[in-house]
């Protein structure tokens, strides 16, 4: 079918309100010039300087441990509350259990934010690190929960059954059966909770305390005193960043894919 | 292909000592889920090294009764006795027993060896054993060049036979089988029912199979239970159950079979057979030698097997009685078999069935003919139930 030239204009104007000021932010990246706004010939300056900024460097620091401990225990918590939801079937109170691993999903995050705050502050815990990783894990592991219930449903369960059957015991069955089937479900929970907790400023910015400024926090402050090449420096090595993920998470579906088909014909040329 | 065959089948029968104790006992077994009665209060004995099958249509409880003693389900009511031992409370991974599912249900991150394997790494036996194990199942099922290989790189034949190795792979006392043929195609799966009698004759095990197929059941069982609602209608093995049904339920679940319901008119008919037990159908007198618990009034069911009934355009010699007149309505040619359907001038049906012995193209009966079809007095069957 021939594109017509509405489909080309409208692709190319859905594209350009896409990436445009993403495709800005990178050029300006490279400005030699201090003026946001005006471009002064290339330069890698202020590479240089982001990483001389010390506390742009301990914000980033403080985001990657914040993401990978908040990721980690979310994903546990998600998959267990995933595991409780599919499997248990009517348990008491099972509606409200579901509906409460939802909630998080669709509470605006100022609210989550301000309630997380408020536990803080009646509990009399000094807010910093930790609670920011806490009230990361709280939200996070909904998604998780979520990606890893979908998968859990279309598991089938006689695999578990054989396990059983063949004598191993429950635990055992759900280390070497059942998780290795859900892994992948697993890592997605897991990198999509870790991108979450990367760029939540809202949440962050009502647990956080002194010490722990997170990068986004960090970002949105600086910005207030004016944009600087810096800040677009480092926007595109997180855009870098996650753009490899996607990337690598593209071509590894595409691989699986393309095994599965192997295998298939491999299953069709041998005789029965 | 040459094939070989096993040893001569010996006439095995224990259930018919009445010394014999049973391998498996379920007794006055009861399953609910919720308000649907899946088995209602059946009692079962099945004997060591019995090859036997549960027949039935889907909803029967069949799957619920293998599941109860696979110990994926328990009980409501009755207990389940294996070797004299009740078994409610055992988990599954602590039974004697092993099941090849449905959907294989083989591990799909796993090779075909370490599927085979799982169930033996579970008991903690030594490598050495483990691997020489393995080879030996795989041997058996023919698959020796494929333990490499994971299970979506196989066909279905063979995902099949990676199911039975795994199963069979810890000798289990007993071997379950949950339509073990079901996704196979019709050569396939009559090649791998006479593999499975095979192997469950030379390793001397007791099968126990769940299956809707008739002829399956039928080729491969000792003893068939044929099931409806969750009770068991009747067990028997499978010419019993074929010759002598004992309702109209098993009559016609197995095989094809004619069905005219009547009212018995003596129970002494005089016709030289002194059992012998006349029932009047709506104007067609027929007759049976059966020993019958009907008495003279009952309402019954008169049944016979359309090869039993003789199709001739000739008038027989005696038309009093066990012959009836009609049209040929249809032909149904089976290659080995041409079922005549025949409408008899009241409009009833009845099916006979003769066996092609002969080449011949240009049948001598053809749609249309006037035919009479008359049958022994062994062949009908008297159904009360």
């Amino acid at each position: 079918m021939k594109s017509s030239r509405f489909d080309v204009t409208v692709l190319t104007l859905g594209f350009a309100f896409l990436y445009i000021p993403i495709v800005i932010l990178i050029v300006y990246s490279f400005n030699a010039s201090r003026l946001v706004t005006v471009w002064g010939g290339f330069s890698l300056q202020w590479y240089q300087t982001m990483w001389s900024n010390q506390g742009l460097m301990d914000a980033a620091w403080v985001t990657a441990r914040v993401g990978v401990l908040s990721a980690s225990v979310g994903t546990v918590l998600g998959t267990m509350a995933a595991l409780a939801l599919v499997r248990y079937g009517r348990f008491p109170g099972r509606m409200i259990f579901s509906g409460m691993i939802y909630a998080p999903l669709v509470m605006p995050e100022v609210i989550t934010g301000l309630s997380m705050l408020l536990l803080f502050v009646a509990l009399g815990v000094d807010r910093g690190f930790w609670t920011v990783v806490i009230a990361h894990t709280t939200f996070t592991m909904c998604y998780v929960a979520i990606v890893v219930q979908s998968r859990l449903l279309t598991f089938d369960r006689s695999l578990e059954e054989a396990a059983l059957d063949l004598g191993c015991p429950p635990v055992k069955t759900f280390f070497r059966i059942t998780l290795p089937l859900i892994f992948p479900a697993v890592i997605a929970g897991w990198m999509l909770a870790f991108t979450l907790s990367l760029d939540d400023l809202v949440i962050a910015s009502f647990t956080t305390g002194p010490g722990a400024t997170t990068l986004p926090i960090k970002i949105y402050s600086q910005v207030r005193l004016g944009v600087t090449p810096e800040i677009n420096a480092i926007c595109t090595i997180l855009i870098a960043l996650v753009t490899i993920g996607v990337i690598i998470a593209s071509i590894s579906t595409k691989r699986t894919e393309l095994r599965r088909l192997q295998d298939e014909h491999l299953a069709l040329r041998t005789p029965a | 292909m040459a094939k070989t065959l096993g040893p001569v089948k010996r006439k095995f029968s224990p259930w018919t000592d009445p010394s014999a104790v049973p391998f498996i006992r379920f007794e006055n077994i009861t399953k609910r889920f919720g308000n649907f009665v899946a088995v209602d209060n059946l009692t079962l004995d099945i004997y060591e090294r019995e090859f036997f099958s549960l027949l039935g249509p889907s909803g029967c409880g069949k799957t619920t009764l293998m599941r109860m003693l696979a110990g994926f389900e328990e009980p409501t009511e009755g207990r389940i006795l294996l070797q004299g031992k009740d078994i409610r409370g055992v988990p599954p991974y602590r039974r004697p027993t092993n099941m090849m599912f449905q959907s294989y249900a083989l591990f799909p991150h796993m090779t075909v060896e370490k599927n085979v394997a799982f169930g033996l790494e579970q008991d903690k036996l030594a490598k050495g054993e483990i691997a020489a194990r393995v080879e030996e199942m795989l041997k058996l099922v023919k698959l020796e060049d494929f333990a490499k290989r994971k299970p979506n790189q196989l066909s279905g034949g063979q995902r099949q036979r990676v199911a039975l190795a795994r199963s069979l792979a810890k000798r289990p006392q007993v071997l379950l089988l949950d339509e073990p043929l079901g996704a196979l195609d019709k050569k396939l799966r009559e090649e791998t029912q006479f593999e499975l009698m095979d192997i469950q004759t030379n390793l001397g095990l007791t099968f126990l199979i769940v299956t809707h197929d008739q002829e399956e059941a039928m080729t491969v069982s000792d003893r068939i239970a044929v099931m409806d609602k969750g009770v068991i209608v009747q067990v028997a093995t499978p010419a019993e159950i074929y010759e002598a049904p004992n309702s109209r339920y098993v009559a016609d679940f197995i095989g094809d079979i004619n069905i005219l319901e009547g009212t018995v008119m003596a129970t002494d008919s005089g016709l030289g057979a002194p059992g012998a037990i006349r029932i009047e159908c709506d104007g067609i007198q027929v007759a049976v030698d059966q020993e019958c618990q009907a008495a003279t009034g009952d309402k019954v069911a008169f049944a016979v097997r359309p090869e039993k009934v003789r199709i001739s355009p000739d008038q027989p010699a005696d038309t009093s009685i066990n012959a009836v007149h009609g049209e040929v309505w249809d032909i149904g040619y089976l290659g080995d078999f041409s079922v005549f359907i025949v409408k008899l001038d009241d409009g009833r049906v009845v099916r006979a069935a003769q066996a092609n012995v002969s080449r011949l193209v240009d049948r001598p009966i053809t749609f249309g003919d006037m035919v009479w079809l008359t049958w022994p007095l062994d062949a009908g069957l008297v159904l009360t139930r």
